[in-house]
């Protein structure tokens, strides 16, 4: 798979040869595509095609058996995972992962670790820009809150919101970490069609606010409807990449996903 | 603007109704109630807000006591050198921080540990860590004098403007010295807990991976807990070993963990006044009972108190009550919120 892109933007994320290898077993044989800065890239394939895997390479929760993920230029491969997140590469989990015993408020004021600079002695002693700090977090917690439309649920437990609610907020403390480049895995899993309908007007407006996003997600109406542009994993190796509606018109991507019966029903 | 007030209310209550009261058995057993708190507070920092489970945190309650009696005493080290290291007495008060450094320095390497192992491990290792402590304590007779404990050591010691520098032999004035110590850690609790540094502590205690997605280091905060938690425990081992000025290698028992467990699991661990509380409850039940009840019925209802509080505030006390609270002030609420509608219709 070539990595010359295209279009004109630059790639901000590059996965070179990635191969990961469970003692055996192989994940993913050898990866390469490219993200280009300020698009909405989704990745797909069918169960056990090596996506949260990828996901884990890029975010630094697994090392690669080989290859390289350059982001901005940066190896991201060497890197601890809140390193990586301190770059601006923030990641959402498959499984609802929020701080469940904190308050929704809470929950976005931790999002913002990064944004925040106070250590212990300033918080002991009570600076003033400690103060000045916590002043300017809580009024951008706030605001992401609004964004993602969960205001009104800003004192609750997290633990307590509603399934729906609970994406959001996963969605939420990732955007609070102030990302450049946004790693949604599987964000509309489990939601209705209306919630998914709202999802993809989230997932639009964070575009729009020039986060680069790579999705993984199975729901096919959404992946075509909000990508510029789809990756197809197939057992660990990638399979097609273009444009969604090439990618709808792609052979191989129909016979990965429906299987070779798919040309007798056709024909 | 009550919330605040109250636990300055506390406060005075406590600092004047003791003394008010004149009984010594009261502020001695006050007294190391409220150092057993002390050591409570800090597990519950580690314990109840990174939630990590330290079964060995008397160690650093154990290694306080014993740096600061023998820095306060002198000491004579011989490593084999040609000249044994000789430390004549310090000053009680250089003795005292010197205990808080030295187990705050301990805490940093346990900090270290714990995320290399993790979970149950981490468990068996702080265990071991104290029994260590206890075996090293009991066997290097020549520095700790072993079984036959540390004797004579000096108390702390105060400068009032009506005595000048005093040592602090009465009761009186060692119930205030630990309630202000209490109110410090106290104090330095809240305040972390309540920062960017205490959310990012309670991160790591509901959500590692989420903590790590968002960039907290939590390998570093964890250890800054661990740090303070050890300090504050060395303090209440040093105030222990200046008020009771005896120190054996019993100070190292499991026991004395599990007594500072049982106070924040049963006060509601992951809450500032949780330690107190549980602390106050079952720091004070032995004595009481002791009026009313045999010793071997005591430790029964002992027992049956903690397991009650247990099974029917799985929390703890302080949440508990926190939730009854705001149960009762929805209730309230929805009334009068009922009766509006009633009126309008």
């Amino acid at each position: 798979m070539s990595l010359a892109l295209d279009e004109s933007a630059a790639p901000i994320l590059e996965v070179r040869e990635v191969a990961v290898h469970f003692s055996g077993l192989i994940a993913i044989a050898s990866m390469s595509f490219a993200v280009p800065e300020g698009e909405i890239v989704s990745l797909i394939g069918p169960n056990g095609a090596g996506k949260t895997t990828a996901f884990n390479v890029i975010t630094g929760f697994l090392k690669p058996t080989g290859g390289r993920v350059l982001f901005r230029g940066t190896d991201l491969t060497r890197l601890s995972s809140n390193r990586i997140a301190g770059l601006g590469v923030v990641r959402t989990f498959q499984r609802t992962s929020i701080f469940a015993g904190c308050t929704v408020f809470d929950n976005v004021l931790t999002g913002m670790h990064r944004q925040g600079r106070a250590e212990t002695w300033g918080a002991l002693l009570r600076l003033a820009s400690v103060r000045a700090e916590t002043g300017r977090m809580r009024a951008a917690a706030a605001e992401i809150l609004a964004f993602v439309g969960l205001s009104h649920r800003a004192g609750e437990l997290a633990g307590n919101l509603a399934y729906g609610e609970q994406r959001l907020l996963g969605i939420a403390i990732a955007l609070a970490a102030d990302p450049k480049l946004l790693l949604l895995d599987e964000p509309a899993a489990g939601l209705n069609p209306s919630e998914t309908e709202a999802f993809m007007g989230v997932v639009q407006r964070i575009r729009d606010r020039g986060v680069t996003i790579l999705l993984v997600e199975h729901d096919m109406r959404m992946v075509m409807t909000i990508s510029d542009r789809v990756v197809v994993l197939n057992h660990g190796r990638i399979i097609a990449e273009g444009p969604p509606e090439v990618i709808r018109a792609n052979p191989d991507v129909i016979q990965a996903y429906l299987g070779q019966g798919v040309k007798h029903a056709k024909g | 603007m009550t919330a605040r007030l109250l636990p300055w209310l506390f406060v005075l209550v406590m600092a004047v109704g003791p003394l008010w009261l004149g009984d010594q058995y009261i502020l001695y057993v006050l007294t190391s109630t409220g150092i057993f708190i002390i050591g409570a507070m800090s597990l519950n920092l580690l314990l109840g807000y990174t939630g990590q489970l330290s079964l060995g945190h008397i160690a650093f309650f154990g290694i306080g006591a014993y740096t600061s009696a023998l820095l306060s005493l002198g000491f004579d080290l011989d490593l084999g050198g040609a000249e044994p290291f000789v430390l004549g007495p310090q000053p009680v008060w250089v003795a005292f921080l010197g205990g808080i450094l030295v187990a705050a320095l301990f805490g940093f390497l346990i900090g270290k540990l714990a995320f290399r192992v993790r979970g149950a491990y981490f468990v068996i290792v702080t265990i071991s860590f104290a029994q260590v402590m206890r075996m090293v304590a009991l066997n290097w007779v020549d520095l700790t004098e072993g079984p036959m404990a540390l004797n004579n050591i000096p108390p702390l010691s105060v400068w009032l403007p009506w005595d000048g520098v005093i040592p602090l032999y009465r009761k009186e004035y060692n119930y205030l010295l630990v309630l202000a110590v209490a109110v410090v850690c106290f104090l330095v609790i809240q305040r972390l807990v309540q920062s960017r540094v205490g959310r990012a502590l309670v991160a790591l205690r509901e959500n590692e991976s989420l903590a790590r997605s968002v960039g907290i280091d939590v390998t570093r905060y964890l250890v800054v807990a661990t740090v303070i938690a050890a300090g504050m425990a060395g303090a209440a081992g040093g105030l222990y070993t200046h008020y009771i000025r005896i120190v054996d290698p019993d100070v190292f028992m499991f026991i004395y963990t599990v007594t500072m467990v049982i106070m924040v699991v049963t006060g509601g661990k992951g809450t500032l006044a949780g330690p107190i509380v549980g602390g106050l409850a079952f720091g004070i039940l032995p004595e009481v009972l002791r009026e009313v009840a045999r010793p071997e019925v005591q430790w029964i209802i002992y027992g049956v108190a903690m397991i009650v509080v247990v099974f029917f505030l799985p929390q703890g006390i302080v949440p508990a009550v926190r939730n009854w609270f705001a149960g009762r002030r929805k209730r309230v609420a929805a009334t009068a919120l009922g009766l509006r509608k009633e009126t309008s219709a």
